[in-house]
């Protein structure tokens, strides 16, 4: 019971970082219909520049600078710099392309060529030596009832809920958030009543990356070794989870997101670790088998 | 024997009632108009005929046998064919591929006869070839024939269409606002055109229609549907003096 | 004579290549190159079927590539290798050279059937929901066959030598360059063959409108199935050759990572154009191995100009940057791929008088 207690909390820790980038891929979706393949990277990015950002503040010893400001100091820069890179890639890369007019696949394409030249990028700056996020946290353990619980993982889960709430308003209740829902129904609309496409559309991505900054960064608190292709996998998974959610749909990213962490901790939990991958992605197809458009998504209609 | 008879059909969706007892027989050899105000579910009882939706109740035969469960492809292998409201024809390839297309369903061979290029192959995409030439040859669409459909003038591309569907040999047309969105001069040149087609092909036709002009000049008999309900039936002259029918167009204070 | 200049033309280079590599004149780095190339042309025009002829977007293309190469390898070993788990060999080896087209088959047959393993869910879904469900079957192949030690689990597969060797012992020729362009060109002969018919028309029509499709008599169900199928069971074919090219097989070369390569041939080539995925898959393979000589040249001119620091030296990881940088350029400049959804005889419609394809 224990033993299954505390894979209920690894699954949520894990949960929160698939549903923290299926944010990502989910709004950009929602917004523009594309998958932007590169998110995954840019959760990479994200780990990278915190810990850049991080061990920059701390060896800059002349501010004098506790660690818990260190903290408090690198999660908005991070997230300020991963937006940046997410932006740069939807203006050099992204925008021309759909300008052009181009075929909506080889925006995807261009999205799946700039994760590669991300990591790869990195591998070949960087080299391979691996690096460590110092720890801004002083580790904290818990026990309750017989469950170990850190307090960064608290953190994460914490945070993610938090994102949820905050996103679920923005998107609900502001301007700029009708105005990303109302592109992805209409875009050619959009211009004549007076909203800058445009602007939308780089909001977007500044929201969608700076939250998988968070999320790199809160992951590399969790797990310190960082490594450039630590966002590939983690990016196609939780992109599975966006889709299995409901792409477009924020609630979709978030339920899908636990599914997928709760069902792979509950194999691994269970049988080899080996079939993790193997279980976990049948169940996956076999919702989507059921649910053709994902939980929270709407059936696709076609009218005549 | 009626060609085409529907009984009792009924279609909801969700908490909408799109049709309601809708019984109909369409005779061999005949020009049967639908009208009716827009959301009447016109085009619903087109998608039902065609197989695209499966009746919530009801039945629907063509040619004696009940069309239930059939899929669309099936239904227009029975010898039913239709074209769209809005134009709907693959416009990335040219105009007689679009009408060899149509061929497919009666296509007896195999993949492997496509893989191997057996004579059954060869001799069955040579009669393909040789009807589409006339179909085009028909439909005066020769000229066009090698043009990608979304590079066409709209009146063309309704006519490819028509041609299209034509080229399945169908029993019974199903023209679904055939004039929508022509100018004068073409819905002049298409009520001619229909009319030359009822008169060349041994064909059924059923049409739902917008424009008076075009209904009244071209059908024998007028189905006239509101709200999912069959409100009036009878000859061009009956549904013109028919009060119903104005205050369904009109409201109902008009009368 | 002069509608065949072409397909005489390309008999003759065959033949040539054939005869080069049968006296040991062909470097055998360029040999494995040009093998690459046929079996990346297989891959990439059979994705083409579905993700530029159908529309669909099918990102798991490896994982069909992943059967075939393992039912191939698999059945290599049992037929010609002794093997410590699979057993001794089960024919003797002078059948090698009959039989090895029955494993090709083998492979293309079994690929096909996992190909109902996203075939089926099309009939239900499509779009961006079934690039998902491709995603996760090249995940569920790959994750299958590592959980099978019998096949030597995540450690991969060897022995398929043997068979090309038993091949040699027959007769002494250029067997494996021979398969290889007999499959690259059976495969595209094949496809066009599809495409071109009446009846495989129906695919780009399952594109274009699939309701006008499914109503004007276009059995889309049995279409997409077949487009499914057939592309996955040439993704087979391709994996057999491969794994018998280089001898060793391992699931995680056929991982996403493959399936992105096929992507990027197909798109870069153009969607729904043969020529263009022949074409994207020479120059794609090409790329790859030239920045393999041209990055350590770039690193030695780089220094000579004192441009980079002297401990800094460019890797070959630098490779696989500068492919998707290239790649990304060239879609700003073709957005439609190198060909549009053109073949070489739409561009140059005077090649026709040329060459007779049927």
């Amino acid at each position: 019971m224990e033993v299954f207690a505390q894979n209920i909390v690894n699954a949520l820790q894990w949960g929160s970082f698939y549903a923290l980038i299926a944010l990502g891929y989910t709004l950009v979706y929602g917004v523009l219909l594309l998958i932007n393949f590169a998110h995954g990277d840019i959760f990479m990015v994200g780990a990278y520049i915190a810990f850049f950002v991080s061990t920059g503040l701390l060896g800059m010893k002349g501010l004098g600078l506790s660690h818990i400001q260190v903290l408090a100091l690198t999660i908005p820069l991070t997230m300020l710099l991963t937006s940046c890179v997410g932006v740069t890639l939807e203006r050099i890369a992204y925008r021309p392309l759909r300008r052009k007019g181009a075929h909506r696949l080889y925006v995807v394409i261009t999205a799946l060529m700039c994760g590669l030249i991300l990591e790869n990028g990195n591998l070949a700056l960087l080299g391979a030596s691996r690096r460590t996020l110092p720890e801004m946290l002083d580790k904290v353990v818990y026990s309750i009832g017989g469950i170990a619980v850190t307090n960064v993982k608290i953190g994460v889960i914490f945070t993610a809920l938090l994102v949820f709430v905050v996103l679920q308003y923005i998107v609900t209740r502001t301007r700029i958030g009708m105005a990303m829902r109302a592109v992805s129904w209409n875009k050619f609309a959009l211009p004549l009543m007076g909203i800058p496409l445009d602007r939308v559309i780089v909001f977007t991505f500044m929201m969608g990356s700076g939250i998988a900054g968070l999320g790199g960064m809160l992951f590399a608190m969790s797990y310190p070794m960082l490594d450039p292709y630590m966002g590939a996998m983690v990016g196609w998974k939780a992109f599975i989870a966006a889709v299995v959610g409901g792409i477009g749909d924020i609630r979709g990213a978030f339920v899908g997101g636990f599914l997928l962490a709760f069902v792979e901790i509950m194999v691994a939990a269970f049988l080899p670790s080996t079939f993790r991958d193997l279980f976990a992605f049948s169940i996956l197809l076999l919702i989507m088998w059921r649910r053709p458009t994902g939980i929270f998504g709407i059936a696709q209609t076609t009218k005549i | 024997m009626a060609l085409l008879e529907i009984a009792d059909l009924s279609q909801r969706f969700g908490g909408l009632q799109a049709l309601a007892d809708f019984n109909f027989r369409l005779q061999e050899r005949e020009f049967v108009g639908l009208i009716g105000p827009n959301g009447a579910g016109k085009t619903t009882v087109f998608n039902l005929v065609s197989g695209f939706y499966v009746p919530t109740e009801g039945e629907i035969r063509f040619n004696g046998a009940s069309t239930r469960g059939l899929k669309p492809h099936r239904v227009t292998a029975l010898g039913i064919a239709r074209t769209f409201q809005n134009i709907r024809l693959w416009n990335d390839m040219s105009v007689l591929d679009n009408i060899r297309l149509a061929q497919h369903y009666w296509l007896g061979y195999s993949l492997w006869d496509v893989l191997a290029r057996t004579r059954r192959y060869s001799e069955t995409e040579r009669r393909v070839d040789a009807q589409s030439q006339e179909i085009l040859e028909i439909m005066d669409l020769k000229a066009c024939a090698g043009e990608f459909p979304k590079n066409l003038p709209y009146g063309l591309q309704r006519r490819v269409e028509l041609a299209r569907a034509l080229a399945i040999k169908p029993r019974l047309l199903l023209l679904d606002e055939p004039a929508a969105g022509l100018n004068s001069a073409d819905v002049d040149g298409l009520i001619r055109l229909v009319r030359w087609i009822y008169s060349e092909f041994n064909i059924s036709i059923w049409m739902i229609e917008h424009q008076m002009q075009v209904v009244m000049s071209l059908c024998e008999r007028i189905l006239v549907l509101d709200f999912g309900r069959i409100i009036a039936e009878g000859s061009p002259e009956q549904i013109q003096a028919n009060p119903e029918v104005i205050g369904a167009y009109l409201g109902d204070g008009a009368v | 004579m002069q509608r065949y200049t072409l397909n005489i033309l390309l008999v003759l280079a065959c033949l040539g290549l054939v005869l080069l590599t049968w006296q040991n004149m062909l470097d055998s780095y360029v040999l494995t190159v040009l093998m690459l190339m046929g079996i990346n042309i297989i891959f990439a025009s059979s994705l083409n079927l579905v993700n530029g002829y159908m529309g669909e977007f099918s990102c798991g293309h490896g994982g069909f590539m992943c059967v075939g190469a393992y039912v191939g390898s698999v059945l290599s070993v049992i037929c010609f290798s002794s093997n410590k788990i699979l057993g001794a060999a089960l024919l003797p080896p002078a059948l090698a050279p009959w039989c090895f087209p029955l494993i090709l088959l083998a492979s293309g047959f079994a690929a096909a059937l996992f190909g109902l393993l996203v075939a089926l869910p099309s009939l239900r879904t499509r779009g961006d929901y079934l690039a998902i469900i491709t995603i996760a079957a090249n995940y569920i192949i790959i994750s299958l066959i590592e959980n099978v030690d019998v096949i030597g689990g995540p450690r991969g597969l060897s022995g398929m030598k043997r068979t090309i060797n038993a091949m040699q012992d027959v007769l002494d020729i250029p067997w494996m360059l021979i398969w290889v362009i007999v499959g690259t060109i059976f495969s595209l002969v094949l496809l066009r063959r599809l495409v071109t018919s009446t009846r495989g028309k129906g695919i780009p029509a399952v594109c274009q409108n699939e309701v006008a499709a499914e109503i004007m008599g276009v059995n889309t169900d049995r279409v997409k199935i077949t487009a499914f199928m057939f592309s996955s069971a040439l993704a087979g074919v391709a994996g057999a050759l491969s794994a018998h090219v280089f001898g060793y097989v391992n699931a995680q070369a056929f991982n996403i990572l493959k399936s992105t390569e096929g992507l990027v041939m197909v798109y870069l080539g153009g969607m729904a154009s043969l020529s263009g995925s022949v074409l994207a898959a020479v120059v794609f393979t090409l790329l790859v191995e030239a920045l393999r000589f041209a990055i350590p040249a770039m690193d030695g001119l780089l220094h000579a100009v004192h441009l980079l620091p002297a401990d800094f030296a460019l890797s070959q990881i630098w490779k696989w940057v500068l492919i998707p940088l290239l790649l990304i350029l060239l879609m700003q400049f073709r957005p439609e791929g190198i060909m549009g959804n053109r073949e070489l005889s739409d561009v140059f419609p005077r090649l026709r008088r040329w060459y007779t394809f049927n």
